[in-house]
């Protein structure tokens, strides 16, 4: 369990945490990015941009 | 092998090949892309002990640019510059799937609001209106009017980004709400799947529903065909079916295949390892490969 830095609400996280991954926050729906994994830090991730995609 | 993954985000699909890699004890060395510097004539010390990397870089032009880096830097990479460089844009797509013979939609580029209405006109409604960068099916739009195409033409003029004045126009394909994408390394399937949706727009990243798909003889030669035109990798290949049979509307080379993963049988992440192995084993055949 970590808090979301955008509404500080409690999000729980799974046990195979990668630094990098995108966590969405369930109660205000912010995307947040796994920016450490011991502890767990999240901080709020960059925005989309154009050229993003597969 | 000591195994360099090049992103900006750690998508699921990393994650597969992430948990792949290290399960089969290789050394995994991440590179978040955001986080380094190219130099031009050295490669940073971080990229000494590389065997290959991977680029999965979400935006387009840090995987053409990080490419390009590593390939000077003599560090094997897949997939190659050329691949990505290719794939990346649907203007370089099309004419490379066009050079080599493979059935791809009709399409005409216009660089002003007037000769792009002229080649909508040329192709009747509805037609599809695209960027040449981007994915997900997003900013795709299917014009069924005069007035539709002013409209939208008139809006990608004034606001888009200067790769918005670049229209690119396909005619529409009759598709039987669905279309196909497999899964392939150098030209090989490793999956495949239909991807079905009542919206003319069926990708996976817009909720189409997925089903498996065996390819048959016809789809088994074009994605070869079309993996070669591109230059080969780890693609995506996007076919839709028409009356005539297949067409390939586009080669994806950053491709995402945690859909793929959900709707078949096939171990992906470990094939796809499999191939970086063998991809690795071939840039220095002295490297131990397996633990």
């Amino acid at each position: 369990m970590t808090e979301c830095v955008e509404c500080g609400a409690e999000v729980s996280l799974h046990d195979d945490l990668e630094v990098g991954e995108i966590i969405d926050c369930t109660t205000c729906g912010a995307e947040l990015e796994v920016v450490d994994t011991e502890p767990p830090v999240l901080e709020q991730a960059p925005e989309l941009e154009e050229d993003w995609g597969e | 092998m000591n195994v360099g993954i090049l992103y900006s985000r750690i998508r699921k699909d990393e994650k597969l090949l992430l948990s792949e890699l290290r399960d089969r004890d290789h050394e995994v060395t991440k590179i978040d892309v955001r986080k380094q510097t190219f130099d031009i004539s050295e490669a940073p010390a971080a990229f000494a002990d590389l065997d290959i990397v991977v680029d999965r870089c979400l935006a387009t032009s840090r995987s053409l640019y990080a490419t390009q880096f590593f390939e000077a830097y003599g560090i094997p990479v897949v997939n190659s510059h050329e691949t990505a460089d290719i794939c990346a844009d649907k203007v370089k797509n099309s004419l490379a799937l066009e050079k080599a013979g493979v059935p791809t939609p009709a399409t005409k580029v216009a660089f002003t609001k007037e000769t792009a209405m002229e080649a909508i006109e040329d192709f009747g409604y509805p037609c599809v209106l695209k960027p040449v960068v981007g994915s997900w099916g997003r900013l795709m739009a299917k014009i069924d009017s005069e007035s539709a195409a002013e409209a939208i033409l008139e809006h990608k003029a004034t606001l888009g980004h200067y790769e918005h004045k670049v229209f690119y126009i396909q005619e529409f394909v009759e598709k039987p709400g669905r279309d196909i994408r497999v899964l392939a390394v150098d030209g090989e399937p490793i999956a495949g799947m239909v991807r079905s949706s009542d919206h003319w727009i069926t990708n996976a990243a817009k909720g189409a529903e997925t089903d498996v798909f065996e390819p048959d003889e016809e789809a088994l030669e074009l994605v070869e065909r079309a993996s070669d035109a591109v230059g080969g990798g780890l693609l995506g290949i996007d076919l839709m079916e028409t009356d005539d049979g297949y067409t390939v509307h586009e080669v994806n080379h950053t491709v995402e295949f945690k859909a793929l993963d959900e709707a078949v049988e096939t171990d992906i992440a470990g094939t796809v390892v499999d191939w970086l192995e063998e991809k690795a084993k071939a840039a220095d055949p002295d490297l131990e490969v397996t633990a």
